[in-house]
């Protein structure tokens, strides 16, 4: 067998037998000292590389995601299936033909958050059943790679999410056409979108590592949700009214992104907390 | 050089102390062979080496850096093959390697070069679902070398290998591959062959600490009793 490493280093040989150990049970040294935090050391590791290396990495990471997402399709169809499948339930035990204003947007954001919940709960877990974590810690990369990685990965899903659930609630439940209410709702959405990729990435990255994982994120993940809920619904309610004269509440488009931002940034500062040991 | 130096080193899951003022010195170059029964603490010593989990007291130097203090300046220049393969099942080889090329900044040249090498190009565009035990360790460890480490941390590399794999393997994680390895093994024959030093742990506690000439496979069995 002649195989070789190309650039192979490392001192030569491995057969003479030295004896380069010490003997057992020596004075144990105090415990480690001078450590620096994982966002310090990160900050370090970040420092040597440039910004275009981060960015191949997230791509890297997000390539991945969807490629795994394309062929398990374990997370978006089961979104949009239970997103739908709710408004059927909506329409019956609502005993109604059309709702709007009020009582659509939220029948559409409370939907939307437990559709979310499903793709939140998955969306560390081949990372944590198949070594994807510990793959990651061993790679010489911005920690923050795959906090960005994951927030693009829950919010495409969520898009395609909206992409079905949305026209579906315009046919099954909404009273007054969409039409001229989508260009505002699609911005309110993505403002909503946002938080709650923010949000259950960080939910998720700390769910994950525990044993009762599939509880533990929608019970740490609801209650920082229902702000979005709240915002969302607010400022989507005068565009689902009958006649919708006017535009999205824009205070709670503020609250919306002001949310975005604050949970954007706790992400950013405590990720690297999770991932590390 | 040093590539290793390990003092008082302990570390626990709770109450359960896995490692317990465990204390070793391994040179660059050599290969450091680590026996023990089931829970002895070999892989939470290999673990603690990769950098993925931290000491709770005593001091670790791997590659003349500090853990867990500047982990950041030795990821990338150790290799990990562990019990599992931390590939992703849905993934092709070919995807896998190139994901971890990007997490390495390795060229793609490479990946096709660690796919020859390990003899998996035939396979190399299938899911790892769909290949067996043997052909999926074949990928990880390409993947353990692809970036080209100082430092091989090697938890039973053999296993779930054919003869033909494992002569073909050998060039690269075996002792021929020319780079300090720390290998965890239930085989006394050959790991005390492919030996400079060998730990014995027993209840994460260091049992046997020996220049592998020194060291016969009795003493080895003699861990498991």
């Amino acid at each position: 067998m002649s195989a070789t490493i190309p650039g192979a280093s490392g001192a030569a040989g491995g057969s003479g037998h030295s004896g380069g150990a010490e003997a057992p049970g020596g004075a144990g040294a105090p415990g480690a000292s001078g450590e620096r935090t994982p966002a310090e050391r990160n900050r370090r590791a970040g420092a040597a590389q440039p910004h275009g290396r981060t960015l191949a990495v997230v791509r890297a990471l997000l390539r991945k995601e969807l490629l795994v997402e394309l062929r398990t399709l374990e997370s978006v169809p089961g979104m949009a299936l239970f997103a739908v499948t709710t408004f059927v339930v909506f329409h019956f035990a609502l005993n109604r033909d059309s709702v709007d204003g009020d009582l659509a947007a939220g029948i559409l954001w409370v939907t939307l958050l437990f559709a979310a919940i499903l793709g939140v709960n998955r969306l560390f877990v081949a990372d944590a059943d198949q070594g994807g974590f510990d793959a990651f810690l061993l790679a010489p990369v911005d920690r923050s790679a795959m906090l960005f990685a994951k927030v693009l990965t829950l919010l495409a899903y969520l898009f395609v999410l909206e992409l079905v659930a949305v026209p579906a609630f315009g046919l099954l439940l909404l009273g007054p056409s969409l039409g001229h209410a989508l260009p505002a709702l699609i911005g309110v959405l993505a403002l909503g979108d946002l938080g709650i990729a923010a949000i259950g990435t960080l939910v998720a990255a700390l769910a994950v590592q525990t044993r009762a994982r599939d509880l533990l994120g929608p019970l740490l993940a609801l209650p920082l949700l229902v702000p979005i809920v709240i915002g969302g619904a607010r400022a989507s309610s005068p565009l689902l009214a009958l006649g919708h004269s006017s535009g999205p509440a824009v205070r709670w488009l503020l609250t919306l992104g002001l949310y975005d931002l604050v949970f954007g940034l706790i992400a950013f500062a405590l990720f690297d907390f999770l991932l590390e040991d | 050089m040093t590539a290793v130096e390990v003092e008082g080193l302990a570390r626990h899951y709770g109450e359960r102390e896995a490692l317990s003022e465990v204390t070793l010195s391994l040179a660059s170059g050599q290969t450091l062979v680590v026996f023990g029964p089931n829970g002895a603490g070999k892989t939470t010593l290999l673990r603690v080496l990769a950098t993925l989990l931290r000491p709770h007291a005593g001091s670790v130097r791997v590659l003349g850096e500090s853990l867990p203090g500047d982990a950041w300046a030795v990821r990338g220049r150790i290799g990990l093959l562990a019990h599992e393969p931390l590939l992703y099942r849905e993934l092709t080889a070919r995807e896998n390697l190139r994901f971890h090329a990007r997490l390495h900044d390795v060229a793609d040249a490479r990946v096709r070069d660690v796919l020859e090498l390990v003899g998996i190009e035939h396979r190399a565009e299938e899911p790892l679902r769909t290949l067996s035990r043997g052909m999926v360790q074949r990928v990880a460890v390409a993947r353990a070398v692809l970036h080209d480490p100082e430092l091989l941390l090697l938890d039973e590399p053999w296993s779930n290998l054919d003869p033909a794999a494992v002569e073909r393997l050998e060039p690269l994680i075996g002792a021929s591959s020319a780079r300090t390895r720390v290998v965890c093994s239930h085989d006394p024959g050959n790991g005390l062959a492919e030996a400079d030093l060998v730990l014995g742990l027993r209840a994460g506690r260091v049992a046997l600490l020996e220049a592998a000439a020194d060291v016969t496979a009795e003493q080895i069995v003699g861990l498991y009793r």
